[in-house]
């Protein structure tokens, strides 16, 4: 197995993906495809204390710090809410908490799903980024410590 | 009873209902609106309806030309806004035929003049073991401003049934009236269902045991002709921006005799006759209820949206959106999977749905990206989401501007969504 790709290479390769779609449908089509495949959160952890609350759509995310890298699990009752969640999963699973932090999501934009991280969407997604960023100084914090 | 602006309809002499919608269509600017490269099919009537140039005219023309603040100066300008401002009033009036005009308040909206109510009327007659009775369906404003006055006196809120149709249960309205009832508030029109409630009888019920009503017609003004007379209800409330009129502007309607007695709801300008430290004299009615400096635009725009809609004829939009509602239940219902939430009798021009097993919000991005505007969630009715068991719908909701084939591609459009999900 060669290295692991970054951040950015992922994201690359996921704009690569969606351009093969020719419209927005494709594209739409394929998130939910993704959403579908993601692992669900384990049903324990799909309680209030991992809920992100998006009032349209609820988001689930849960932490934890294995060998220097973070590792999420999340999920969401909205399918295409879930797709997004499936892709921040992809990139941001298994790194170390200072590449979560300096993580560029720009791929987001490319493939034209960007709107959906506003605020005003309601929709979790934005709040559970910045629950992303918390964790990883968190983590960040327990790693120095140690 | 409604008399004074019964004439005053636009000639649609030899026009079929199709020509009559283009014309009313070309006086809302922005029902031409593209979004995301689809011409704008706005189903969102019930959350705010879109503005006819005459309203956005009238309000430009109040600020450029006819702007001061009323009821303060003798100069010229501040005597015409006085007078349009008041003018307005008088419209309201007739619109919704009240004997006098000093029973019209405007205040900021449905919810304004809800709150207004719970703390000017019920809260000083209610004690502790006293009960307001609501409805199942009700929206939120028509619920919190009455927990908030229960939770100040010891007064209960008593929540009527509703049947799986989203109609009301009029068995249980009648056996939850009791002699502590001190006030029923309820819905005209389901704002999340559609489903129209039977105020009337509900009236006349409840004044047959000597309880007063208060109508939250939020979503029955922009839809039909309103004859608070004809009702006997005693607080009317709705929002002028569901009716083709402003934001931040709406009215409470209550009888002379209750609002004489009522104290104010807040003090300050406008609302005194006099002031000193010893005490303070209350204006006459309506100005009691109008501290400071009002929503004079708001207020002006209002009058001209009522004007408008008496222009269309409340003939005209009953049975064209009768029409609108049909055509979408046809439509909607041949689409697989899809499931109306709300199926009363008697609805407004409102469909709520669930399609397969989706979440609404889903449904509600898919259709925003094919140019359509319909809202999901819970529509600020959460009690009646959890009655029913769901998280919440998807709503399209119409208005007299909204075409056939608007209907046509909100259907077309789900069943390509339902594709996108589900394939
Ligand atoms: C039935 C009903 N009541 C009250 C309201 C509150 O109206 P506003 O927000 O204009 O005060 C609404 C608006 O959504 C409504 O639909």
């Amino acid at each position: 197995m060669g290295p692991k790709a970054t951040i950015s290479e992922v994201g690359e390769e996921i704009v690569e993906e969606f351009n093969f779609f020719e419209d927005w449908m494709g594209r739409y089509e394929h998130l939910i495809d993704l959403g579908r495949s993601l692992s669900l959160i384990d049903n324990q952890y799909r309680t209030d204390d991992y809920r992100i609350r998006g009032c349209q759509a609820q988001v689930w995310l849960r932490a934890s710090f294995q060998n220097g890298n973070i590792v999420f699990t999340a999920d969401s009752d909205a399918l295409i809410t879930k797709g997004l969640v499936a892709l921040l999963v992809r990139v941001l699973n298994n790194r170390k908490p200072i590449d979560v932090l300096n993580a560029d999501l720009n791929f987001l934009d490319k493939i034209q799903m960007k709107e959906h991280l506003s605020p005003t969407r309601k929709n979790g997604l934005d709040a559970m980024i910045r629950q992303i960023r918390l964790y990883a100084v968190g983590f960040m914090q327990t790693s120095q410590a140690s | 009873m409604n008399t004074v602006l019964k004439t005053a309809h636009i000639s649609f002499d030899g026009l079929d209902q199709e020509d009559v919608v283009d014309r009313i269509r070309a006086d809302f600017p922005a029902l031409s609106l593209t979004v995301n490269n689809h011409p704008l099919v706005y189903l969102d009537n019930a959350a705010s309806s879109q503005k006819p140039i005459q309203v956005i005219e009238r309000i430009s023309r109040y600020y450029s030309t006819e702007h001061s603040n009323v009821h303060r100066g003798v100069h010229d300008l501040s005597q015409r806004a006085t007078e349009y401002y008041e003018s307005s009033r008088d419209i309201i009036r007739d619109f919704i035929g009240a004997r006098s005009r000093t029973e019209i308040i405007f205040t900021k909206g449905t919810t304004d003049s809800i709150n207004l109510v719970a703390q000017s009327f019920a809260r000083p007659i209610l004690n502790p073991g006293d009960e307001i009775l609501v409805t199942h369906l009700e929206h939120h404003s028509n619920i919190v401003p009455w927990q908030l006055v229960c939770q100040q006196t010891g007064a209960e809120l008593k929540v009527v049934a509703i049947h799986d149709d989203g109609s009301i249960d009029y068995d249980d309205f009648e056996q939850s009236l009791s002699e502590r009832t001190r006030l029923i508030a309820i819905a005209h029109v389901s704002n999340s269902l559609g489903t129209i409630i039977p105020v009337k009888r509900i009236i006349s019920d409840a004044h047959g045991l000597g309880i007063p009503v208060l109508v939250d017609g939020a979503q029955a003004v922009p839809h039909m002709q309103i004859d608070v007379s004809d009702l006997d209800v005693d607080f009317y409330c709705f929002s002028g921006h569901k009716m083709y009129g402003p934001t931040g502007i709406g009215i409470l309607y209550g009888k002379e005799q209750f609002l004489e007695k009522m104290p104010p709801y807040q003090g300050g300008g406008d609302m005194i006759e006099s002031v000193s430290f010893a005490g303070t004299t209350y204006n006459d009615l309506p100005h009691k209820f109008e501290a400071g400096t009002p929503n004079i635009a708001g207020a002006i725009g209002l009058g001209t949206a009522a004007e408008y809609m008496n222009q269309i004829g409340f003939e005209f939009i009953s049975e064209y959106e009768a029409k609108l509602l049909e055509r979408a239940t046809d439509r909607l219902s041949q689409i697989e999977g899809l499931r109306f939430i709300g199926t009363a009798e008697n609805k407004a021009s409102v469909v709520s749905f669930l399609l397969r097993d989706s979440h609404p919000y889903d449904v509600a991005t898919l259709l925003d990206k094919f140019g359509i505007a319909v809202r999901s969630g819970h529509h600020c009715t959460q009690p009646v989401m959890s009655r029913l068991g769901i998280p919440g719908t998807v709503r399209a909701s119409f208005a007299f501007y909204n075409t056939m084939d608007e209907i046509d591609v909100l259907a077309e459009s789900l069943q390509k969504s339902s594709r996108i999900l589900f394939s």
